[in-house]
């Protein structure tokens, strides 16, 4: 069932170039057609690549909310990169949120340079499993690279979300987005990584 | 990005608030628009020359945000509507002309004139958190700052009504929490402006000779802060007599709502936002503050509302003045940003609520949990990027030279040098041109016993913005120094703007190209060009530029940014691998610890390097420097 709260704070999370930006503009524009308020705000800081992005979508039917969510009242977060779902949860979760996460890590530059260490992907999907009211996972990068499209990973992950039900929004609402910004040779397969990551929950 | 030209009138969109500026003005019937980028305002431009061919628009990237407004100013004297956006920075270049204009006047052919300031509270992507409101009153320019994508739509087409009507430049705030974040905006009609430009040769407009001229600009302020007073930009919502009156503008409107609902405190707060800041509306704050019994003002970055609104009360003599609070009393951060969790700590201190965002035996999970596994996300380079070699080879010139050369550096990319993840070699940033102008400066001490020889770093856009007049500079005042120009063809750290040296314009038509290199050779410097990939070449070129100790040399390191050439390209040059056999791992580590390339990364499994498929370019800059030779590159057929 959907999340009933009003205001509805949808956190998107990821790495600079995972296509988080275009993903919250599709929830968002799609919730306004809907006759919604809607407001998104984004972090990204000087990061063009590589660098911890989010975007945060208030929707609600009473009134234009603020772009930024408080402290601790998340209720759905979505995210292209695990690493960056926990440190979401670190800051926006609370007991009754729950998470949808791509269990492909990207790894900081950090980790590369061995000075920190990633989490062991197992251990990070229990610490969000336990955090959480409930949460999902998909490895949303291979069903993109099944694709032959990994630059859809993030069309796979917006599947997941529609597919958890946690959302009013509907397969065709985000096909009329996508048929708003994408060029028209690119539309079946960004339905099909649509359909992929919906199915990939179900 | 939607055409802004073609929205449909009458129907909501999600915009940015970028997108609402320039729609706005697209409305209004801006003709001429001229800017250069600058995180967060450069979207407003991009807008612009997208729309550029639809709606009969002139978009240009100019060289710098001085010449943007110069160029905009003159539009505006031949008759039309025209906007330049800057990010606060930009706003320190264009001072000079700003400083003038409203002395001087827009002319006598009804042209208008906005400028978007777009602040950075929070310094997302800027050098500091510089509040220019201040700087609206010293030009005495009307300002409006938007605290909603629907306000920021509906005041910039309101300014430049003002500005024609006036005959002076308006200002529109803009910040990083508008300009980079979206909202719902109902838009109206739109029709391609003809206006068609011309000048009266028998007309002159300056400042000089400025009392007469300021006198007459004080009393076109005054007027307009008549109009303020009763601006349906400023609203009072909340109960009749409140206990505290929250005076608040742009992001402060949405977080003090969000906070106040947050804490159920609806039937005790009062929110006057206000949404033109100069004129200050001081009649109509006093109004409301003859009702409230405190007041807490909520804004950002500095305390301007602040300081007029104690100003105003102070003037008011109000028998028993309220209590106002903010930043002097400590309830507000005289740093960052405003969020709505600053005004729930302002409001409990102020009620005495006890307030806890979460469970705390959830918060103590949390930071067990979490606490142990989140790692930092540091900023990087691009896997690809020339400037990791030009870094790679400027440190290994200078370690060879042994001479402890100063770096001072710039604004672009190459910037990312002094974050933690960086290689630190950069001694000394601060603003756009700095590099070359700082290194004038450390290059004339010698009399003063300093020997170490002095690299200035700059990069091709930022050349053209503010580098050659410090290098003039240099060769005037025979400074000993090496210019190096990092030339990445493009202004990549904003989104791949063109200029000068690119050959086309904002509107992706064909131009001329200016050559860096050979201006810097007809000014008299010994110019070098090498390939930022080939290191040797790199490295060996900068020791010798440094051991020569004739004035300026000018080392262009020379290669197209990665993520541009990609775009263009679509394909990576070279197939790239670890032979895991020959690599040391952790003995060596030079391609992730050193080069901290994001395609390459330590693998615990085999306690080697690994390339990381996903980021990788396979550009081959770590197969050309691996020790062991154990990265090995492959030319793609």
């Amino acid at each position: 069932m959907a999340i009933s709260a009003d205001p509805l704070n949808l956190i998107i999370c990821g790495v600079g170039g995972q296509g988080n930006i275009l993903l919250s503009g599709m929830v968002g524009s799609a919730y306004i057609k809907k006759g919604s308020f809607a407001t998104i705000g984004e972090t990204f800081g000087a990061a063009q690549r590589g660098g911890a992005v989010f975007s945060s979508v208030r929707v609600s039917q009473k009134r234009e909310y603020g772009p930024l969510i408080p402290e601790g009242k998340a209720h759905l977060i979505l995210g292209l990169e695990p690493l960056e779902t926990l440190r979401m949860v670190q800051k926006y979760g609370n007991p009754d949120t729950v998470c949808i996460s791509n269990t492909h890590p990207v790894v900081p530059a950090g980790v590369a340079a061995n000075r920190d260490t990633y989490p062991d992907i197992d251990e990070l999907k229990d610490a969000l499993s336990t955090l959480t009211k409930k949460a999902w996972f998909l490895d949303a990068t291979s069903i993109a690279l099944e694709l032959k499209a990994p630059i859809a990973m993030n069309i796979v992950m917006c599947g997941a979300v529609l597919g958890t039900e946690q959302l009013t929004l509907t397969a065709d609402d985000i096909k009329a987005e996508l048929q708003e910004s994408l060029p028209p040779d690119r539309l079946e397969l960004n339905y099909e990584a649509l359909a992929r990551g919906m199915k990939a929950v179900a | 990005m939607p055409n802004l030209a073609k929205l449909a009138p009458g129907s909501y969109y999600l915009l940015q608030g970028n997108e609402a500026i320039a729609r706005g003005a697209l409305e209004a019937g801006v003709q001429y628009c001229a800017a250069y980028p600058g995180t967060p305002s450069t979207e407003i431009l991009t807008n612009f020359a997208q729309a550029a061919k639809d709606a009969g628009l002139h978009a240009e990237w100019s060289s710098n945000e001085k010449v943007a407004t110069e160029a905009a100013l003159s539009a505006a004297y031949a008759g039309l509507r025209t906007i330049t956006s800057m990010k606060n920075a930009g706003l320190n270049v264009a001072m000079d002309t700003l400083q003038h204009i409203n002395l001087a006047t827009l002319g006598d052919q009804n042209g208008a004139m906005l400028v978007v300031v777009a602040d950075d509270p929070q310094s997302h992507a800027s050098g500091d958190e510089e509040d220019t409101r201040w700087v609206a009153q010293m030009a005495n320019a009307p300002l409006l700052e938007p605290s909603n994508f629907q306000e920021a739509y509906e005041m910039t087409k309101y300014l430049f009504d003002l500005s024609e009507e006036f005959g002076i430049f308006c200002w529109l705030r803009d910040y990083t929490r508008l300009a980079h974040a979206r909202g719902r905006v109902k838009v109206g009609q739109y029709k391609k402006a003809d206006r068609k430009a011309k000048y009266d040769r028998t007309k002159m407009f300056t400042p000089y000779i400025a009392p007469p001229k300021h006198a007459i600009l004080v009393e076109k302020m005054a007027k307009i802060r008549e109009r303020f007073e009763e601006s349906p930009f400023n609203a009072y919502e909340g109960p009749e007599n409140p206990d505290l009156l929250i005076v608040c503008c742009g992001s402060g409107a949405p977080c003090s709502r969000d906070a106040i609902e947050e804490l159920g405190l609806e039937g005790k707060v009062g929110i006057l936002k206000l949404g033109t800041l100069w004129p200050f509306p001081s009649t109509l704050v006093v109004s409301h503050i003859r009702k409230a019994k405190r007041v807490l003002i909520v804004e950002e970055v500095d305390p301007y509302v602040e300081t007029h609104t104690k100003a105003a009360v102070a003037d008011a003599r109000l028998a028993e003045p309220p209590e106002i609070l903010g930043r002097v009393s400590g309830h507000m951060s005289y740093v960052g940003e405003n969020n709505p969790d600053k005004v729930i700590a302002a409001l409990c201190q102020i009620f005495g609520i006890e307030y806890v965002a979460r469970d705390p035996e959830y918060q103590a999970k949390v930071d067990e949990i979490a606490g142990k596994m989140v790692v930092n996300r540091g900023l990087i380079w691009c896997a690809g990027c020339p400037h990791r070699a030009s870094f790679y080879s400027i440190g290994n010139a200078i370690k060879r030279d042994g001479r402890n050369a100063v770096v001072t550096s710039d604004i672009g990319c190459y910037t990312m040098d002094a974050f933690p993840d960086g290689t630190q070699l950069t001694n000394t940033l601060h603003c756009m041109g700095g590099g070359l102008g700082e290194a004038c400066g450390f290059g004339q001490l010698e009399q003063f016993g300093f020997k170490q020889p002095v690299i200035g770093i700059c990069g091709d856009s930022t050349f053209f913005h503010a580098s050659i007049t410090p290098l003039v500079n240099a060769i005037y005042n025979n400074a000993n120094m090496v210019a190096i120009i990092l030339d990445n063809s493009i202004t990549a750290m904003t989104g791949f703007q063109p200029h000068a040296g690119t050959g086309r314009t904002a509107t992706q038509d064909a131009t001329a190209i200016v050559s860096a290199e050979e201006l810097c050779r007809t000014l008299g410097c010994r110019v070098e060009v090498v390939d930022a990939f080939d290191t040797k070449a790199s490295t060996a070129t900068l020791m010798e530029l440094l051991k020569d100790e004739g004035g300026v040399k000018v080392l262009i390191l020379r290669r197209a940014c990665e993520l541009q050439r990609m775009r263009e390209e679509r394909r990576h040059p070279y197939k790239v691998w670890v032979e895991t056999e020959k690599c040391k791992g952790d003995k060596c580590g030079f391609c992730y610890r050193v080069l901290q390339c994001p395609g390459v990364g330590y693998d615990k499994a085999s306690g080697k390097a690994r390339i990381l498929e996903a980021l990788c370019a396979e550009c081959g800059l770590c197969a050309d420097l691996c020790p062991s030779k154990a990265i090995v590159k492959e030319e793609r057929a």
